[in-house]
């Protein structure tokens, strides 16, 4: 399975509790696929460091919750998509846009939601 | 002071030259050679930019750019300069070092900023979009507005939003798709970058923006032809056509120009497909690009 795949199907668990969740936890929720407890730690460390996920510490444990709804990160790549962000950093090469002023709001209010 | 004029010469025709290629229209009927003149032409303008006030700085040596700096540094070594080499003279051979770096720098940092924004947008996606068999080789993000692009790298992904695949019919969509695809084969990122390191450069220039819009719309009407060659004209312009009416108002701030291409290439694809390509001119603008482009290069080397 791609490190990537794996990210996923962690991010996938984490949005779905919607309550924080420690690395066993994650791993439980993924035992069919029979993950090692340090390959879901090693893959939420690596989350933590795109800053995907947020760690906290209860008791003895981590805990980790998603930085953002799944919809948030979609409204971000939406508006890099739309270029709406106001910069053209990601110089995405794009086929046309189309979007409308209150489409355009909401994406923006989801970005501001999530960096609030 | 012969290679002097010949570079002011060379630097006046590229910014008359790029004010031309912004206004002609005959580039949109032949958008590839279109491309490769203003490559030659960025490039005969940054060459010219730093080169002028070296080659006047330096004029005392009498020698070609390159060999004359090489004397000077070593004369400045040895704490004997030639007669006529005045502070001055130096001040000029620092402004177009400086102008040198600062164009390096600006395309090193743009190129920074891009690949940074471009690997988050990866992640991202590599956590939130989907394969679709609608789609096929692409990614769809679960979204009702309507977009479709290219995000370019060594493997480029092509990206619609479930909001194209309701927008579009199947033949629409594969027409898209082709589109996107050729941006990303023809490396069309890279064609639009220096300009807008360039933007960075001079913010304040209006005819570079204009400029960089203009290769921004050549590269998609580079890429409608791709999509043409391998699909009849008529999904393509429907495609076009619904993204140009999906939008309730018209486009909001920031995405100035948009709906302004959108015309353009509706017209290159429904009304005016039958003309021919414009082979002399673009045959004559090739060769004028490419001596301005040559002129830095001979002054800088002999």
């Amino acid at each position: 399975m791609r490190l990537g795949d794996l990210e996923r199907a962690v991010m996938d668990v984490l949005w779905d509790r919607g309550t924080p969740a420690t690395v066993r936890e994650v791993a439980d929720a993924l035992a069919d696929r029979e993950l090692a407890y340090t390959t879901v730690m090693t893959v939420l460390d690596r989350l933590a460091g795109k800053d995907m996920v947020q760690r906290t510490r209860t008791g003895r444990a981590w805990s980790y919750r998603p930085a953002a709804s799944r919809e948030a990160y979609i409204a971000r790549l939406m508006l890099d998509a739309l270029e709406l962000t106001g910069s053209r950093d990601a110089a995405l090469v794009r086929f046309a846009r189309s979007v409308s002023g209150s489409e355009a709001e909401v994406l923006r209010k989801a970005l501001e939601d999530e960096a609030g | 002071m012969v290679h002097v004029s010949h570079l002011a010469a060379a630097l006046a025709a590229g910014y008359l030259g790029a004010l031309l290629l912004t206004r002609s229209r005959w580039t949109w009927r032949s958008p590839r050679s279109a491309i490769v003149c203003w490559q030659l032409l960025g490039l005969a303008l940054g060459l010219c930019a730093i080169g002028l006030p070296l080659e006047i700085g330096l004029a005392p040596y009498r020698a070609a750019v390159g060999p004359a700096l090489v004397a000077f540094a070593r004369d400045l070594r040895a704490g004997a300069l030639p007669p006529g080499m005045t502070a001055w003279r130096g001040a000029l051979v620092l402004v177009g070092l400086l102008v040198g770096v600062r164009l390096v720098a600006a395309t090193v940092t743009h190129l920074v900023h891009t690949l940074r924004a471009r690997r988050r947008h990866r992640d991202l996606l590599a956590l939130v979009a989907r394969a679709d068999p609608a789609a096929p080789g692409a990614l769809v993000l679960d979204h009702p507005s309507a977009a479709a692009y290219c995000l370019p790298g060594m493997r480029s992904t092509v990206v619609v939003s479930a909001g194209t695949l309701s927008l579009l019919d199947r033949e629409q969509l594969a027409a898209v798709l082709s589109h996107e695809r050729a941006h990303g084969r023809e490396r069309h990122d890279l064609v639009v970058l220096p300009f807008g390191a360039l933007c960075r450069v001079l913010p304040f220039a209006g005819w570079l923006h204009a400029a960089r819009d203009a290769v921004s719309l050549l590269v998609e009407m580079r890429a409608d032809d791709r999509a043409r060659q391998a699909h009849t004209d008529g999904p393509l312009a429907g495609a076009l056509l619904r993204f140009a009416t999906a939008s309730a108002t018209p486009t909001p701030a920031g995405a100035l120009g948009a709906a302004e291409h959108l015309e353009a290439r509706m017209d290159r694809l429904v009304i005016s497909r039958r003309r021919r390509p414009p082979r002399v001119r673009a045959a004559l603008a090739l060769a004028a690009t490419a001596v301005l482009a040559a002129t830095p290069l001979i002054t800088f080397l002999s």
